[in-house]
């Protein structure tokens, strides 16, 4: 990429990223690291400050993916920790539509080091304009209106887009914020964490989390010690008999038949209980009657589709015009 | 830190926030955030408190009063995005739950209304473009003409070159020259040859032109690289298929299909090859299948190219699609029909040449554009392009994009015709200067505008130009 070189580096005994290998990796060579905090396993980096300041001492920058946020708004501001650059997605925090997969909008946030450096357009107040009138909550905002201009960072890296970006998709976003406002956004963040965390409880003997720690939003178990045959696609596709989607699973990587679960602020109580109680019982289905999860799911309009079938006999379009 | 009942959408009573804490044994929700750091834990936050919802809509309706809409006054700007008319039933069926809320479709036995929705629009962008795969979609036209590019140089291997036809949109080279940061390709505005890796071309150009597309295909080839068009899925209602033309690779930006111009976006990117390169295409890719009883259904397919499991080895770094644009996209085709979008082209090809005809005869213009146009073309103004605009804005008409815009913003060349910097090679940034003239105004003209609207057009402009001309004389140009 670009001609860097993308290195990995290891989580250590508690999830956390390996400072010890990660100091063996910093030296003058680094451009800088990607870190998703909280982690991919529902972990809030315990070293976060050692980390960054390892990175910031080699001279590279660090980069903050913005997927876990939901976890800690209001709670602690990723720039106090020192990241860099961090995008944010919308979709995922900021309770814009998924639309079954898009539109998606990831707006970018720098410090004082990147900011001149964000693909642009970016949105300034016009010379001589007064920000009166332009905060979110103004009473009277035929008075003194703000005048907005666009521009471009002084040394940006270019334009990653055409035009102005999925500005439909920030206005949502926009109308979220101001409903929720500062308080709103930090209750958000902090019934999600409760839930996760009353959800993972409610499932630890049967399903303990990888790392016994408290978790942010989301938790992170595997499925390999159920029952011989059984794995974590057919517990998820079980859930679908339930009427439940199916968490995430195989991801991330490094944990064997991962299952990933992040119930969010929006799940009731009753539902969290309901998901449990459904776990439950399919774990003992795996014991009992392990085929009805290997068939799952029974009663949708399709059962599991043969994927080497779709990529060694592609019909990517409809057969009709094909004969036209 | 909670205060009850002050988000009413969280579903957590009082009550029940107490039956988590005990389950889990705390005292306080702050208990579960002792792995942050206490400098950092709840920092002051400098954000306003939440409003109504009766405010929330007062504040966002004053925001959207301080925008001009394309339905009021006279509308002819384009440059990229586009006033089409929209079926209702587009809106109907993009805000119904199943698809506006639906999560990725990667449990396909719960996802097949998504899946089925973005196969069939493959199988129509496919038949628009006359090409056999077609992609589940790009996050707008810009980036499907970037990938468009760099896949081109995935499948010419030892080829370091982008060529671009002149008369592609500035903005998309800008996005092209970024995707190109680092990698050791270059990009450049001229003929291909035996080190590029493709040829690309838009169709119609950004000044409207219809290209021959069979000619520039045989170019392309000859010089041993990938020909790539850049075309208006509309205009492809009757055109030759740039697939029939001798198309490797197809890109478009599908906002014309559908979807609103919302200010720049959510907008649409079209993406097509043919089935012997499909595995170096990028982005998702919906197939048909069947499951242990022999039912048919759609899941998503030739994963293995995909970023979330081959990582930076991956095709692309793209990681989701434009779901729900394509549905818009895949609504209207079928909403309009074979002979609808047909129609529609027909009639867009018809009023342009009206309008072309019409405008460039007016006194002191001249109409600059080539040959066959589609929706637009460059007139040349007997004054300022941006202060005739100006000046008839506070009419509310839009006459058009002043193409002095894209001087400062380097880019490509904005003129199509023979005269312009396109066709003198040398790097594709830095050349617009030379050739957007202060006195070209890119018009644009869709179904929507009526013949008594290009009428009213015409006397607009000849007044405002005289307007122009004499502010510009007595020294006071803007």
């Amino acid at each position: 990429m670009a001609g860097y070189q993308a290195v990995e580096v290891p989580s250590d005994e508690r999830g956390n990223i390996d400072l010890a290998r990660l100091k063996e990796l910093c030296d003058e060579t680094v451009a800088g690291i990607m870190i998703t905090n909280p982690n991919t396993l529902g972990l809030f980096e315990e070293q976060i400050l050692q980390v960054i300041e390892t990175i910031h001492g080699c001279g590279g920058l660090v980069y903050g993916d913005g997927a876990n946020l939901n976890a800690i708004m209001g709670v602690v501001k990723p720039g106090d920790l020192g990241f860099d650059v961090m995008h944010f997605n919308l979709h995922k925090t900021f309770s814009t539509p998924h639309g079954g997969g898009g539109p998606g909008a990831g707006p970018v946030g720098a410090g004082a080091a990147l900011k001149n450096f964000l693909p642009g357009p970016v949105v300034a107040l016009a010379a001589g304009g007064s920000a009166a009138g332009a905060s979110a909550g103004s009473a009277d905002p035929g008075q003194n209106q703000a005048v907005y201009t666009l521009v471009q960072p002084s040394q940006s890296i270019g334009r990653l887009k055409s035009f102005n970006g999925n500005f439909g998709v920030l206005v949502r976003a926009y109308t979220y914020f101001i409903t929720m406002g500062g308080n709103g956004l930090r209750d958000a963040s902090e019934n999600a964490v409760l839930s996760a965390n009353y959800l993972m409880s409610l499932v630890k003997d049967i399903l303990p989390p990888w790392y016994e720690r408290s978790c942010m939003h989301e938790f992170v178990t595997s499925a390999q010690n159920l029952a011989d045959g059984i794995h974590t696609m057919d517990l998820a596709k079980r859930l679908i008999d339930y009427g439940f989607h199916p968490p995430t699973v195989y991801f991330p990587l490094i944990v064997p038949e991962a299952l990933m679960v992040e119930p969010t602020e929006t799940e009731s109580v009753e539902i969290i209980d309901a998901f449990a109680a459904a776990l439950r019982s399919i774990v003992h289905e795996s014991e009992t009657d392990p085929e009805l999860l290997h068939e799952a799911p029974h009663r949708e309009m399709v059962s599991r589709l043969d994927e080497v079938l779709a990529v060694k006999k592609p019909v990517l379009k409809s057969i009709r015009t094909e004969r036209l | 830190m909670i205060e009850v009942g002050k988000v009413s959408y969280i579903p957590h009573t009082e009550g029940d926030r107490l039956k988590m804490l005990e389950q889990l044994g705390i005292k306080t929700v702050e208990d579960l955030f002792r792995d942050i750091p206490d400098s950092c834990r709840y920092p002051e936050m400098n954000l306003p408190d939440g409003l109504s919802e009766m405010d929330v809509k007062k504040r966002l309706k004053d925001l959207a009063g301080r925008n001009k809409s394309s339905e009021e006054g006279l509308w002819f700007l384009g440059g990229g995005l586009y006033r089409h008319f929209i079926p209702s039933v587009v809106d109907s069926v993009l805000s119904r739950g199943e698809f506006f809320t639906a999560y990725t479709p990667y449990q396909p036995e719960v996802s097949q209304g998504t899946l089925q929705a973005v196969f069939e629009f493959q199988t129509m962008v496919a038949e628009l473009y006359g090409m056999e795969v077609v992609n589940a979609s790009h996050y707008d036209g810009a980036a499907a003409m970037a990938e468009a590019g760099l896949m081109a140089l995935r499948c010419k291997s030892g080829r370091k070159e982008i060529v671009l036809d002149s008369g592609i949109h500035p903005e998309y080279i800008e996005v092209l020259e970024t995707y190109l940061e680092g990698s050791d390709a270059t990009l450049r505005v001229g003929r291909p040859d035996e080190n590029s890796a493709c040829f690309i071309t838009a169709n119609p150009s950004f000044t409207g032109e219809i290209r021959d597309l069979k000619a520039l295909a045989a170019e392309a080839h000859e010089a041993g690289a990938l020909f790539v068009v850049h075309a208006d899925p509309l205009a492809c209602g009757i055109l030759e298929s740039p697939g029939a033309c001798g198309a490797d690779i197809v890109t478009g930006e599908g906002q014309p299909l559908g979807i609103p111009m919302s200010y720049g976006g959510p907008t649409l990117g079209l993406f097509a090859t043919t089935k012997k390169l499909i595995r170096k295409m990028p982005g998702r890719v919906v197939g048909m299948t069947q499951d242990g009883s022999g039912r048919s259904g759609c899941v998503l397919t030739f994963s293995a190219r995909e970023q979330h499991i081959r990582r930076e080895k991956a095709t692309s770094n793209i990681c989701s699609n434009q779901g729900l644009m394509a549905l818009a996209a895949a609504v209207y085709m079928a909403a309009m029909g074979k002979q609808g979008i047909k129609e529609t082209a027909q009639l867009i090809y018809n009023k342009t040449a009206y309008a072309a005809d019409l405008l460039g005869g007016l006194d002191g213009f001249n109409l600059k554009s080539e040959g066959p146009l589609f929706r637009e073309f460059v007139l040349d103004c007997p004054a300022d392009a941006a202060r005739i605009a100006e000046i008839l804005q506070e009419r509310e008409i839009y006459p058009g994009l002043a193409l002095s815009r894209f001087k400062e913003t380097g880019g490509g060349c904005c003129g199509g015709g023979s005269e312009c910097c396109g066709d003198s090679a040398g790097d594709a940034a830095g050349t617009a200067s030379e050739c957007c003239s202060d006195r070209e105004l890119l018009v644009c003209v869709t179904e929507c505008n009526t013949k008594e609207e290009i009428d009213l057009l015409a006397e607009a402009l000849r007044d405002a130009a005289g307007k122009a001309a004499a502010s510009a004389g007595s020294g006071q140009e803007a």
